[in-house]
Parts: structure tokens; C-alpha cells; sequence
């Protein structure tokens, strides 16, 4: 099987380590991983902001990049969400302003297409065992667009309880945003960050050693607020803990 | 809108003060967990809490699409049935009208039912300026009246005040509008009821016209509906001589038994009751006409635009029209939770209020233009709404009016409008973003200029970057950039 | 142009509107595939969810037969000097020398009423999966305020035949042109701290007397509710 990385912008730049996790996960699972050069971002920071003119390049851009592969993966839930939510309503607000079917016909075409990490490895795949070993007491933290935008469900759960030696202790109130949101993070920074404070104090009352998410945009958010508070609690995304063997522990 | 909360400060500097307070957060906390888990156990027992849930979506869809012809035959029905209906175009208008019938009767004071739409239009300030005292006889209200307050939830406009700011409140404002509080009066719930019936009981008795709102308007049969708990509502709407109902045009459902759906999902969403203490539900004056003395001889019913058609005549805002006030958004909502419900501006706090406000009042303050921003998109909002208002997606459309500015309809006449004030750097820097992210070569510099300047990176940003710094770090930046690790392991990629 | 026309024609304006034959009614639009009742229930069950649910609100529920109803009311009265009545109840009542009857007149002040002890009705119908009892103004409840200003309602439900499942079952048997009260408990509210607190401005006190026919049940002439299909 072959399937195209769709890393996201912020795993890129900030978070490379998890886009080489989801390789070598994908790759140890028989997957052959293509990485598209066109690829860029989603244009969700546009788009959730109000600047739909702005992020219509990007669909057609992300359209573009990803045309030939029949799998899209990605280990963002945010940028699934954005892909499969958002560009049908941004090509159908393009024709309600006369501008034509293009961008309906690019967003019907990709989004079918498009898996979220945990989606790709439990629906297509088949597995929940995927070998992987992390011998830390982890709780997962259930990012919003993965959880009420794609319908993940207990996938990302499931994959975590059969990761050899890893205690998976329940975040309470888990399903309650971490208070990132996007520019919601710096244009309600105060209610943001008592959102985010009060995810952390949840999370470090399971006493577990390691915050796991599905998308890197809502760990950098609880990852600083962390980082300044000096707290002994890490965050790590899902794609990294799946990655780590025995023979490869992560480091 | 008449309401003047417009000179209020924009959100985020309102909800900043709010997440200072810790006794607010300790009671918000408080109350919306609490009934946020008695919802979710309340529609758990419907096992076809989806299929209610898309029928009363559907009855409000198609009320919405027929609405003149609806609102005819409830004006028909009213009539039929004793009432008399008049229009409202704007708050204006409706406090004149109803000011009106209150001298004619040549009363001085109502008793008032709990009413968002009277609240809206500002009715108990326009019926004081007037000479005419309108006395709240909701709890809650009761509580926000006597303590020279603002409501911050709709369905209980009083979550902000834990019981010993309610005790104290009661202690020192009931002696100045009736009846004192008893003394010495403790903080139980149980005993700040008591003193809010007796205190009551006095004005009820001697009422001789109320105000209400309603949840619901039977276009088919005329009848209105007013869902309660505490007999208040029952009070108003029984013993006066003249009942004055100011009612959104949007209220109005098209037959009696769609109210078989409702009935079902607003208690449960609301209070997380199988059913509220008390439904009342009349028609005109009733099979008399008004002459058996079972309720008021005269019943006038205010149908309310005020910014209503506007909102109709936007295709995605359109569906905050659905909405029947249960607050389950409120409830569910982190954001609510921690900045409260002044911080909106309103009196429509929270998820419902953030699209609604903007879309009844236009964008045009800085607190309406700042509310579609009140909210991360998490979605909770529009999984618990009983009537499956899609609110994120009415928020991030309501952005782009504030950002990029465009058609609205503004007192009924397609107009375009500008960007709202302050964006001009936003969108400044979200075109260069775009013009970035859009050529890969550049993005790919970009990155490597990045990751070579990282131990430059400072701790905290200047600017607007400040509202990242303050309270977090920055993510650390990589040696190199996910492309690079690729086109070193993997070869140029495609 | 009158504000009616004005609002009207922003309505017409704002939404496309149909064709002259075009008119579709409510029922093409609206999906009624939920539920006419959850779960079937045989007469006797019924009626035992309307009292457990009755009860979960605060609500005394009592069960007896004609025969034992005027001694149970007799107690539950006991506290009471003045009881009002509707214009015609149905039921016996006790025979208490020091308990004084008061018949419901259109005359009848509000404080008149606020000095009256207790109440007795019957009721149009009660809705078991809700804990709600529906009154119509029928001649065996009287008038609204009747139920409200005094402190204490006795309401009594004739079961089972009184008694249907499910609010979709209650709406077509009531008639709408007549004033509807329905009531699921005592007064209450939520409103500090969103904590129930039992008794506001309603009877704080609601006593539900579910009167079973007289003699061995079921009674000729018993009529079951009709059971709605699923």
C-alpha cells in the first residue's frame, strides 16, 4: 500500500520528529510513504480567522499536491477536520459567488481521500497492535476537531492500550478543549491559557508521566504553558509513542 | 437594539477580569458542571434523542422558510381566539407599544415573567422612564433586579452570585421594593425561596397587568406557551386582568403537536429535567373569551422583528433563528465557563449569544465585532444543541464579516460593509502568510531561516506575539525542518 | 406602510419564496421518525413510572380506591381548615366537621384564595415517561389559580384510564383552545447555584392520589388508555 504524508505546516516546521514517527510507524506497518513536495499548509489559520479569500489558494494547492494518491495521511485531526469540513462549504460559498465550481470540485475530489493518523491505521489498516513499545504511564488528551469534528472515538485509545508496557490512565474531562483554538490562543490569550492551566491540572492529578494528543498545534500550546510552569509532565504526540519500539525506544 | 451594553468593553478585556475573579469561576465552575452532567444523563434516556433532535431542527427550518404565512395565521388564530396582535419592527417600537397598553390600563407597575426578548428590547428601562415599575418574578431575575445587576445566563441569569451574595443582596435590597427579607435570613437555597415567595406573594396578589414572554406560538391554534419551574410564571399568567406577551417572530411553531417534540427536548436541555414543574399553555382568552374569570379579560401579544429578518436573510447565520433558549450551549461552554456571561455584552452570553448578538445588532462595536471570537471552534456547543445549530460554523462566517467585511442585511436593505476597525494588520499579515505558505521554495527558506536562527529565539515576543508569550513558551525550533530530514533520507521528494 | 407590512416584506425578501402551487405543508419537511412511546408497557407499569416518576420530583403519591378515598383524604387534609374546591370534583370527600369546603367562583379575589389551606382537582390526563399531570380547566379542576395560590394541591388521577405513556400520546387528547397547565411536581427552582430546591411560588406541597376502580381490578367498564404504536 502507498500513501501520501501530509505532514501539516506546523509538524514541519516546529515538530519534525513526528512526521519521522509517522514514516517509520507507517513504514514498519508495509506502508510505502510518498511525501509530495507541493504541500504546504491547510490554510485552517486563514480560514477559522475569516479570511476564507486567502486560504482558497491553499485548497487549490493542497488539492494539487495530493491528486495522484488514494491515501492522504495526516497526523493532525485539525487539518482533516479542515479538509473534510471546511473545503466543501469554501467551494460552495466560491459558486454562491459566482466564481465557478473549481474549488467544490478539488475539495470533493481530496477529501475522500484524507485520513487522520489513528483513522488510516484502525479503519484502513486493521490494526490497533501495531508493535509498539513505551514502557510510561500515559494519558491522552482528545484534541476537538479529532474528537467532535472526525468521529475518531476511542480509535486513538485503543492504539495506545495495546502499546506494550504503557500504562493509559483516563484524563478526566477529557473531552473539554485545551484552550488553544487557533488565533483564539493569542486573541483570548487569558481565557486560553485558564483553559489550557486547568487541562494541565487534570493531567498531572492521573499522575502520568507523559500528555499524549493527536495534533501538534494543541500540545504546543499545553507544552508552553508547561514549559513555564517548570513541570515535570511532557507532551508527546500520539504518532511518537506508536513509533517507539523496543530495538528503537524513543529518545 | 435599544439595550445600551454597547459601550462595553470588546471580549477578550472582559473576560480578562473575569478569569481574575476567583469566586466568579468557582461558582461558574460549579453551576455548569453540574448541569452539565444532569443533561447528558436526562437525554441519555431518549433513545431517539437524535431523530427529536432533527425534527425540531426541521419544524424551525420550515417555520423559518414560511414565516409571513405562519405569522399570518397566528395573527389570525390570536384574533380569533380574543387576542389582539400588534408588530414590532424594532425595540423602539415595542416598548412604545406595550408602555401604551400599560397606561391604558392605568396601572403603575407589572409583574413580569422571565422574558429574553424584553430583556432584549430593554423593556423594564423604557417602562421606568415611562413611570411604570416592572417588577422581575423569576428568582434569578429577582436576584439580578435587586442587585443592580446584569443577567449572565439565560436560563439562570443569576450563576454569577453564589447563595451568600444572594443572601446578602436579598438582606439589604428587598426592604426598598416590598417586603423585607426575613430576618435573620441563612444562606440555604431553601430559605433564600422562601423569602423570594413571600417577598413576591404581595406583588402577585394585587398585579394587575404582567408581561411574558413565550417559548413557543401555535400558528394553527393561536396558542402560546410558557415553560417554568418555580409558579411565578403561572402567577403573571393567571391572576392579572391583562397579559402582555412581547415575543421573537421567530417563536412561532406551526401545529400543536409539533410541540410534542419540544416538550420533550427543551427541559431536557435546559433545567435537565424529564419535564419542568409547570407548562402553562393558553389560547386568547380561552373558550369565554375572557368572561369565566379563569385568567386575564385582555391578552395582547407583541410580535417582535428587531433585527430578526435580517438575520433570516443570511443563508449560514440564518439557523441561530432555530434556537429555543435552552442554554445547553452556555453549559457546555470552556469559554463561557471561564469568562462568564457579561463578558458577552448581551443578554445572549455564550455560544448562542456570540452568533447571535453580532447578527440581531450588527458588527459594527467593538463587542459585537470581538464575539465571533469568544470561542476555540471546539464543537461542544453544537453537540448538546437540542436543535442542531451548527454555531461553529456560523462563528468562523461571522469572521469573515468582521475581517474581510461583505453583504449583510441591515433594517431590511442589502448593504456591503467594510472590515471591521483593527484587522488592517491581521489581514495584512495573514496575506503575507498566505503568499508565504503558497510557494514552497519561499516556505522552505523560510523554515531553514528559522531553524538556523534558533538559539536566537527569545522567551518572550513583542506585540501582538506578547499574547502567545506571556503565559507559555515557544515550541523550541528544530535543527531542520521535516522537508529537510526528508530530502536528506528520502531524496528530493516529488 | 404599517410595521406588520414592513416585517412581512423583509420575511418575503429575505427567504426565496415559493411558487403560487407551491405550498408545502408542514409534513414533507419534517421527519416524525422518533419514538410514539419508549418502550411498551402493560397498564399496571404505566402506571407504576408515573408514580416513581412523580415521586423523583418531590411529588407524595398514593394509591387507594374510591371506597378508601375519602379516608385518605380525610388525612392528607388533616393539616388543612379550608379546602377549595372545583365546580364539580367526582370523587367523595371526607366529612370532617372542622374542615371547611370553598366552592371556586369567578368572584373569588386572589387573596381570598392566598387564605385558603389546600386544594383538590381531578385532572385531563397524566403523562407517565414525564411525571406530568395535565389540567384542562375541566368542571373536576375549576379554574387555574385555584391550583396555584393555595400551598398544598391534592390531584387525583383515575388509573389507569387517565393515565398514557408518552407526551406524543397526551398532545392529541387535549384540546388547545382550552388553558393547559401541566405540572410535574411541586414548585421548584434550579436557580442558586443550579441546585433544586423544591417550593417556590406553586403549592410547595403536591399530593398525587392515583384512585384505582372500586372492587377487584380491573372493574368492568375499565377502559385501558389506548396503547400507542412504537
Amino acid at each position: 500500500m502507498r500513501v501520501a504524508l501530509f505532514v501539516t505546516c506546523v509538524t514541519d516546521a516546529l515538530y519534525p520528529q513526528t512526521g519521522i514517527a509517522v514514516v517509520r510507524l507507517l513504514e514498519r506497518l508495509g506502508v510505502h510513504v510518498d511525501f509530495p513536495a507541493g504541500q504546504s499548509c491547510c490554510g485552517q489559520p486563514q480560514y477559522n480567522t475569516g479570511y476564507r479569500h486567502e486560504t482558497e489558494p491553499l485548497v487549490r494547492r493542497t488539492a494539487a499536491a495530493f491528486a495522484g494518491h488514494a491515501y492522504v495521511v495526516t497526523p493532525s485531526g485539525s487539518c482533516a477536520a479542515m479538509i473534510r469540513e471546511h473545503y466543501p462549504r469554501i467551494g460552495r460559498k466560491a459558486e454562491r459567488e459566482g466564481r465557478g465550481t473549481e474549488l467544490t470540485e478539488a475539495a470533493r475530489s481530496l477529501a475522500p481521500r484524507v485520513y487522520e493518523l489513528t483513522e488510516f491505521l484502525v479503519d484502513v489498516l486493521g490494526v490497533t497492535d501495531v508493535g509498539a513499545y513505551f514502557p510510561h504511564t500515559v494519558t491522552y488528551h482528545p484534541s476537538c476537531h479529532g474528537l467532535r469534528g472526525l468521529g475518531l472515538g476511542d480509535r486513538p485509545r485503543r492504539l495506545l492500550a495495546a502499546v506494550k508496557g504503557l500504562d493509559l490512565v483516563e484524563l478526566p474531562g477529557a473531552q473539554e478543549c485545551c484552550g488553544f483554538g487557533g488565533t483564539f490562543a493569542v486573541k483570548n490569550p487569558d481565557v486560553s491559557a485558564a483553559m489550557g492551566t486547568d487541562k494541565l491540572t487534570s493531567a498531572a492529578g492521573t499522575g502520568a508521566e507523559v500528555l499524549c494528543g493527536t495534533d501538534n498545534s494543541c500540545l504546543a500550546h499545553l507544552d508552553g504553558l508547561l514549559r513555564r510552569a517548570d513541570s515535570p509532565l511532557r507532551t508527546l504526540h500520539l504518532a511518537e509513542i506508536l513509533a517507539a519500539t523496543e530495538e528503537e525506544p524513543l529518545t | 437594539m435599544t439595550r445600551t451594553d454597547l459601550g462595553m468593553p470588546a471580549f477578550p478585556d472582559a473576560a480578562r477580569e473575569a478569569v481574575r475573579d476567583g469566586v466568579l469561576r468557582a461558582n461558574l465552575r460549579h453551576a455548569t458542571h453540574t448541569i452539565r452532567d444532569k443533561r447528558a444523563r436526562a437525554v441519555a434516556e431518549l433513545e431517539d434523542w437524535d431523530r427529536l433532535r432533527a425534527a425540531g431542527k426541521a419544524v424551525k427550518d420550515h417555520t423559518l422558510r414560511h414565516l409571513d404565512r405562519y405569522l399570518l395565521q397566528l395573527e389570525a388564530a390570536v384574533t380569533a381566539a380574543g387576542g389582539t396582535v400588534h408588530w414590532a419592527v424594532d425595540a423602539d417600537e415595542a416598548n412604545r407599544i406595550v408602555t401604551e397598553l400599560v397606561r391604558a390600563t392605568g396601572e403603575r407597575e407589572v409583574v413580569k415573567v422571565k422574558s429574553m426578548a424584553t430583556q432584549e428590547i430593554g423593556l423594564n428601562e423604557a417602562l421606568e422612564a415611562a413611570g411604570i415599575t416592572a417588577y422581575e418574578t423569576d428568582l434569578a431575575e429577582l436576584i439580578v433586579q435587586l442587585g443592580h445587576d446584569r443577567p449572565s445566563h439565560i436560563l439562570v441569569p443569576a450563576i454569577h452570585r453564589n447563595r451568600a451574595e444572594i443572601r446578602d443582596i436579598f438582606r439589604a435590597e428587598m426592604g426598598r421594593w416590598g417586603r423585607p427579607a426575613p430576618d435573620p435570613l441563612g444562606d440555604d437555597p431553601r430559605e433564600l425561596a422562601e423569602a423570594a415567595r413571600l417577598h413576591l406573594r404581595e406583588k402577585f396578589l394585587r398585579a394587575k397587568v404582567a408581561v411574558c414572554g413565550a417559548n413557543f406560538m401555535v400558528a394553527e391554534t393561536g396558542t402560546m406557551v410558557v415553560f417554568e419551574s418555580e409558579g411565578n410564571g403561572r402567577m403573571c399568567l393567571t391572576l392579572p386582568e391583562t397579559l402582555i406577551s412581547v415575543v421573537g417572530i421567530e417563536k412561532v411553531v406551526p401545529t400543536f403537536r409539533d410541540l410534542e417534540i419540544f416538550l420533550q427536548t427543551l427541559p431536557r436541555s435546559s433545567t435537565a429535567e424529564r419535564m419542568n414543574p409547570y407548562t402553562t399553555m393558553w389560547t386568547g382568552l380561552g373558550p369565554s373569551r375572557g368572561a369565566d374569570g379563569d385568567g386575564p379579560s385582555a391578552f395582547h401579544l407583541v410580535l417582535l422583528d428587531n433585527g430578526r429578518t435580517d438575520t433570516l436573510a443570511d443563508e449560514t447565520g440564518r439557523q441561530a433563528l432555530r434556537c429555543i433558549r435552552c442554554s445547553a450551549c452556555l453549559n457546555v461552554c470552556p469559554v463561557y465557563e471561564r469568562a462568564g456571561g457579561h463578558a458577552y455584552g448581551s443578554v445572549y452570553p455564550g455560544p448562542i449569544g456570540a452568533v447571535l448578538s453580532p447578527q440581531l445588532r450588527g458588527t459594527d462595536s467593538e463587542i459585537d465585532a470581538s464575539l465571533p471570537y469568544a470561542s476555540t471552534l471546539c464543537g461542544a456547543c453544537y453537540d448538546v444543541c437540542p436543535v442542531a445549530i451548527d454555531i461553529p460554523e456560523i462563528l468562523v462566517h461571522l469572521r469573515e464579516r468582521v475581517a474581510q467585511g461583505g453583504p449583510v442585511t441591515r433594517h431590511g436593505i442589502r448593504v456591503r460593509i467594510r472590515p471591521a476597525h483593527g484587522h488592517t494588520a491581521e489581514r495584512a499579515a495573514m496575506r503575507a502568510a498566505r503568499l508565504l505558505l503558497d510557494r514552497p521554495g519561499a516556505l522552505r527558506a523560510g523554515e531553514r531561516l528559522l531553524a538556523r536562527a534558533r538559539r536566537l529565539a527569545p522567551r518572550r515576543l513583542p506585540g501582538p506575539g506578547a499574547a502567545w508569550t506571556d503565559t507559555r513558551d515557544l515550541p523550541s525550533v528544530p535543527a531542520e525542518p521535516f522537508r529537510d530530514w526528508w530530502t536528506r533520507e528520502r531524496g528530493t521528494p516529488q | 406602510m404599517t410595521s406588520k407590512d414592513r416585517i412581512l416584506a423583509r420575511i418575503r425578501r429575505a427567504v426565496p419564496q415559493p411558487g403560487p402551487q407551491a405550498a408545502p405543508g408542514p409534513d414533507a419537511d419534517i421527519p416524525r421518525d422518533y419514538l410514539r412511546v419508549h418502550g411498551a408497557r402493560t397498564p399496571q407499569e404505566r402506571v407504576d413510572l408515573l408514580a416513581a416518576h412523580l415521586a423523583e420530583y418531590r411529588a407524595r403519591v398514593h394509591r387507594t380506591d374510591e371506597d378508601g378515598l375519602p379516608d385518605l383524604l380525610g388525612r392528607l387534609l388533616a393539616d388543612a381548615a379550608t379546602v377549595q374546591l372545583p365546580p364539580d370534583l367526582g370523587f367523595g370527600l371526607p366529612s370532617h366537621p372542622s374542615l371547611a369546603f370553598v366552592p371556586d367562583r369567578a368572584a373569588q379575589t386572589p387573596r381570598e384564595l392566598d387564605r385558603v389551606d389546600a386544594v383538590v382537582t381531578g385532572c385531563a390526563l397524566a403523562i407517565a415517561e414525564t411525571g406530568t399531570i395535565v389540567l384542562d380547566g375541566g368542571p373536576d379542576q375549576g379554574r387555574r389559580r385555584i391550583t396555584l395560590v393555595p400551598d398544598h394541591h391534592v390531584c387525583l388521577v383515575r388509573v389507569p384510564e387517565q393515565v398514557v405513556d408518552s407526551v406524543p400520546q397526551a398532545l392529541p387528547l387535549l384540546d388547545p383552545g382550552r388553558p393547559l397547565t401541566w405540572i410535574s411536581g411541586p414548585s421548584a427552582t434550579s436557580d442558586i447555584e443550579l441546585d433544586r430546591v423544591e417550593g417556590v411560588h406553586g403549592p410547595r406541597r403536591l399530593d398525587v392520589i392515583l384512585v384505582g376502580a372500586r372492587g377487584p381490578r380491573p372493574g368492568p367498564g375499565t377502559r385501558p388508555p389506548e396503547t400507542g404504536s412504537q
